[in-house]
C-alpha cells in the first residue's frame, strides 16, 4: 500500500477500531422464540452480527484499503461473541479483542460506552466506527457516548467517507437531506446500511482464523499461535467499577410487557363487486372518504 | 437521588433546521404540557441556533410557558459538539427535571451525548411518557412522580417501560408522529428567557461543508388517506395499483420495511418502527401480513381495511374491515366502486 504517495490518506495509514455486537436476531422472533408466557426465549433466537456493525466494519476495511494502517475489531459481551470477532478476522480485521467480565453485567448505553471507550483508549485510534444501532435495542446511542467519553469528534449516520491527511470528508443522513462534513480527527463514526454491504470472508483468512479462541473460551489459558482473539477485563481497561454494569448504569427496566394482538374483531367484507361496493358506501356515508 | 428536583421543569427541545421547526417540537410540547400539568411544573422549549427568536410565538402557540433562547452564530448549523455544549451548560444553570427529545437524525446524535456528558440515563425512542411512581425492587425505594418512558424493544416483540430515578434530569427522545400537538393557540404568550452559549474557546472539530436537502414529494404524516403495500404486494409494477388506489382517493402510498427490502418503493414510504409512525382516517393495508414492528407504526389509525389472501395474517387482529383476497383483484374493484360512487 503506497501510502506516502496517496494523497487522500497520509504515512502509516490510520488506526480504526470497530465496535461490533452479538445480537439476537430480531427479525426472526416466531413463534417458537415466544415462551407460553408471552416472553421472549431469547435462547431460540440465532445470535448474529448486528447488521450496521457489519457496515461499520466494511468503512474501517475500506480506508484501510485505501491508506493503509489497521483496524482492530472490539466486541463486549459474553464469550459467545467470540463468533462476530472471529468473523471479523476472516473478513479482514487485523486483530480482534473481546471485553468480557461479570462487572459488565446489566450495563445500560450509558455503562456500556463508558466500558469501551475504556478499551478503545487502549488503542488510540485514529478513528472509531460503530454500527448506527443495533437491532435488539434500536438505541443509537452507545456510539455517540463512547465518542463524548473520549472527548472524539461524532460524526453518525455515515453514508460515506474520504480521507484527507488529519481530516476526514464525511457524508451524513440528516434526515431531512444529506450533509458533507469536514471532520479533524481523531473522531466516531455511527454507519448505516447505504455504507455498504461487509465483503466477503476471504478464503486464506477463514483457514488462519476460524478456530481463532478467547483464553475464556480456552479453559482460561492464552491459546497457542497467532491466530488468538485478545480479552480484557474491566480492570485491564482501568474502568470504575461504580460506572459499570448495574452499579454505573442510571436506567432500570420497571417493566415488560409483550405484545399480544388483541382483537381479530374486524368486519369481514367478500372480495366481489357487491362486498366492496358496500365497503365503499359505508365509508362515503361516514365521512371517512368523499 | 442527588438532589431534589422535583420542581424542576419539563424542557423540550425545539429543533429548527435554517430557522424552521418541523412538527417535532409542537409534538413534543403536546406530550410535555400533559407531563408539566401533572407535575404542576412549568414546560419550557429550548430553542438554539442563529436568529432563530422569531420561533418562540409557535412555541407559546404549541403550549410552551418559557423558551429558553440560545442563539450564537456557532448554532447556525447543527453540529454535535456545540450544541452539547451549550445544552450540557443550559441543563447545568438551570435544573429541569424532565428533557425531551425528538427521535429525529438530530435528537439521537444531541441527547446521547449530552447524556454522557451529565451521566444521566436516557431511553430511546419512547412511543409514550407518563408519570408514575417506581419502587426499586431490590432497595424497595419508592420515587414519586418518576419519568415512566414506555418504548418498544426486540423488534417490537415487547414494550418496556424504563425509569431513571436516581440521577437527574430523566431523559428520553420520544419517536417522530407518536405524540399529538395540541391546537395551536395564536396570541398564547409565555416567558423568553435568553442564555449565552458559553462556546467562546470551545473548538468544534467540524465543518458543515454542504447540505443537500432532500425534496421530499411524500408526506405520509400529514395525509389523511394511505394505502400501504406489503410483500404480497409481489411486485414494482403490482406497486402501481396502489398508487392508482391512492390516486382516485386523494391519498398517500406507503410500504412495510419488506416492501422496502424488496425494492417495490422507496425508503421516505417506509411505515413502522423503523420507518414513519402514522394514524390518518383510512389506512387500506394491501398485502401486508402484519409484523408487530409494522403495527406499531401504524394501529392508531381511525379505520383500517387489511386486504390479505392469508386468513390468519396478524393484520387482520387490527383490522377493523378485512377482505381475504388476492389485491391484484380486490384493488381494481376498489377504484372502480369509488369512481362510481364519486367519493
Amino acid at each position: 500500500m503506497a501510502t506516502d504517495t496517496n494523497k487522500s490518506g497520509r504515512s502509516g495509514g490510520y488506526t480504526s477500531v470497530v465496535c461490533i455486537k452479538q445480537v439476537p436476531d430480531t427479525k426472526q422472533v416466531t413463534g417458537e422464540a415466544m415462551k407460553a408466557d408471552g416472553t421472549i426465549n431469547r435462547a431460540a433466537l440465532p445470535a448474529i452480527f448486528n447488521p450496521e456493525d457489519r457496515n461499520a466494519l466494511e468503512a474501517a476495511l475500506s480506508v484501510r484499503d485505501r491508506c493503509g494502517g489497521k483496524v482492530i475489531a472490539l466486541a463486549m459481551g459474553l464469550p459467545a461473541a467470540c463468533a462476530i470477532l472471529r468473523e471479523a478476522l476472516m473478513c479482514g480485521a487485523d486483530e480482534a479483542y473481546l471485553v468480557t467480565d461479570r462487572k459488565a453485567a446489566g450495563s445500560d448505553t450509558l455503562a456500556t460506552s463508558y466500558i469501551l471507550s475504556q478499551a478503545v483508549r487502549r488503542f488510540n485510534p485514529d478513528l472509531v466506527f460503530c454500527g448506527r444501532q443495533a437491532i435488539d435495542g434500536d438505541t443509537a446511542q452507545t456510539g455517540p457516548q463512547i465518542a463524548e467519553k473520549l472527548g472524539y469528534a461524532a460524526i453518525t449516520y455515515l453514508e460515506k467517507l474520504e480521507m484527507d491527511g488529519d481530516w476526514a470528508i464525511a457524508t451524513r443522513d440528516i434526515g431531512t437531506g444529506i450533509e458533507t462534513d469536514r471532520v479533524k480527527l481523531p473522531a466516531l463514526f455511527t454507519v448505516t446500511e447505504k455504507f455498504g454491504d461487509l465483503r466477503p470472508y476471504e478464503m486464506r483468512r477463514v483457514m488462519k482464523y476460524k478456530k481463532a479462541k478467547a483464553p475464556v473460551e480456552n479453559g482460561g489459558a492464552a491459546p497457542e499461535g497467532a491466530a488468538a482473539i485478545g480479552q480484557l477485563s474491566c480492570d485491564d481497561i482501568g474502568c470504575d467499577p461504580a460506572r459499570c454494569g448495574f452499579a454505573g448504569s442510571p436506567t432500570s427496566v420497571h417493566r415488560i410487557v409483550s405484545v399480544v394482538l388483541a382483537g381479530g374483531d374486524y368486519k369481514e367484507v367478500a372480495a366481489t363487486d357487491e362486498g366492496i361496493n358496500g365497503l365503499i358506501g359505508e365509508l362515503i356515508a361516514d365521512h371517512t372518504i368523499g | 437521588m442527588m438532589e431534589d428536583r422535583s420542581r424542576g421543569e419539563v424542557w423540550v427541545f425545539a429543533e429548527q433546521e435554517d430557522g424552521r421547526l418541523s412538527d417535532v417540537p409542537r409534538e413534543l410540547l403536546g406530550k410535555g404540557r400533559a407531563l408539566a400539568d401533572r407535575l404542576g411544573v412549568p414546560l419550557a422549549a429550548v430553542l438554539m441556533g442563529d436568529r432563530v427568536e422569531g420561533l418562540a410565538a409557535t412555541l407559546f402557540a404549541a403550549g410552551a410557558d418559557k423558551v429558553h433562547l440560545v442563539e450564537d452564530p456557532a448554532l447556525a448549523v447543527f453540529r454535535g459538539k456545540a450544541y452539547r455544549h451549550a445544552f450540557v451548560r443550559l441543563i447545568r444553570d438551570c435544573a429541569p427535571q424532565i428533557v425531551i427529545f425528538g427521535a429525529t437524525h438530530m435528537g439521537r446524535d444531541l441527547a446521547p451525548a449530552v447524556a454522557s456528558e451529565l451521566r444521566c440515563g436516557l431511553t430511546a425512542d419512547c412511543t409514550d411518557l407518563q408519570i408514575g411512581d417506581y419502587v426499586d425492587p431490590k432497595t424497595k425505594e419508592e420515587f414519586k412522580n418518576v419519568l415512566l418512558q414506555i418504548r418498544p424493544a426486540f423488534g417490537g416483540n415487547i414494550i418496556a417501560t424504563i425509569v431513571n430515578a436516581r440521577n437527574w434530569p430523566q431523559m428520553a427522545t420520544v419517536r417522530e408522529g407518536v405524540m399529538k400537538p395540541l391546537d395551536p393557540q395564536p396570541g398564547r404568550t409565555g416567558e423568553l428567557v435568553r442564555h449565552a452559549a458559553g462556546l467562546d474557546g470551545v473548538e468544534i472539530p467540524v465543518e458543515v461543508v454542504e447540505i443537500i436537502r432532500r425534496q421530499s414529494t411524500v408526506n405520509l404524516k400529514g395525509s389523511r388517506i394511505i394505502v400501504c403495500g406489503g410483500a404480497g404486494v409481489g411486485s414494482k409494477e403490482n406497486f402501481r395499483l396502489l398508487h392508482d388506489l391512492a390516486a382516485v382517493l386523494g391519498g398517500a402510498v406507503g410500504g412495510s420495511r419488506a416492501a422496502v427490502d424488496l425494492g417495490y418503493c422507496e425508503h421516505e414510504r417506509q411505515i413502522g418502527q423503523t420507518g414513519v409512525t402514522v394514524r390518518p382516517a383510512l389506512m387500506i393495508s394491501c398485502g401486508v401480513s402484519g409484523a408487530v414492528q409494522h403495527l406499531a407504526g401504524m394501529q392508531d389509525s381511525a379505520k383500517i381495511i387489511a386486504i390479505n389472501t392469508d386468513r390468519d395474517a396478524p393484520i387482520f387482529k387490527v383490522a377493523h374491515y378485512g377482505i381475504v383476497g388476492d389485491l391484484n383483484v380486490v384493488v381494481p374493484k376498489l377504484i372502480k366502486a369509488i369512481k362510481q360512487k364519486g367519493a
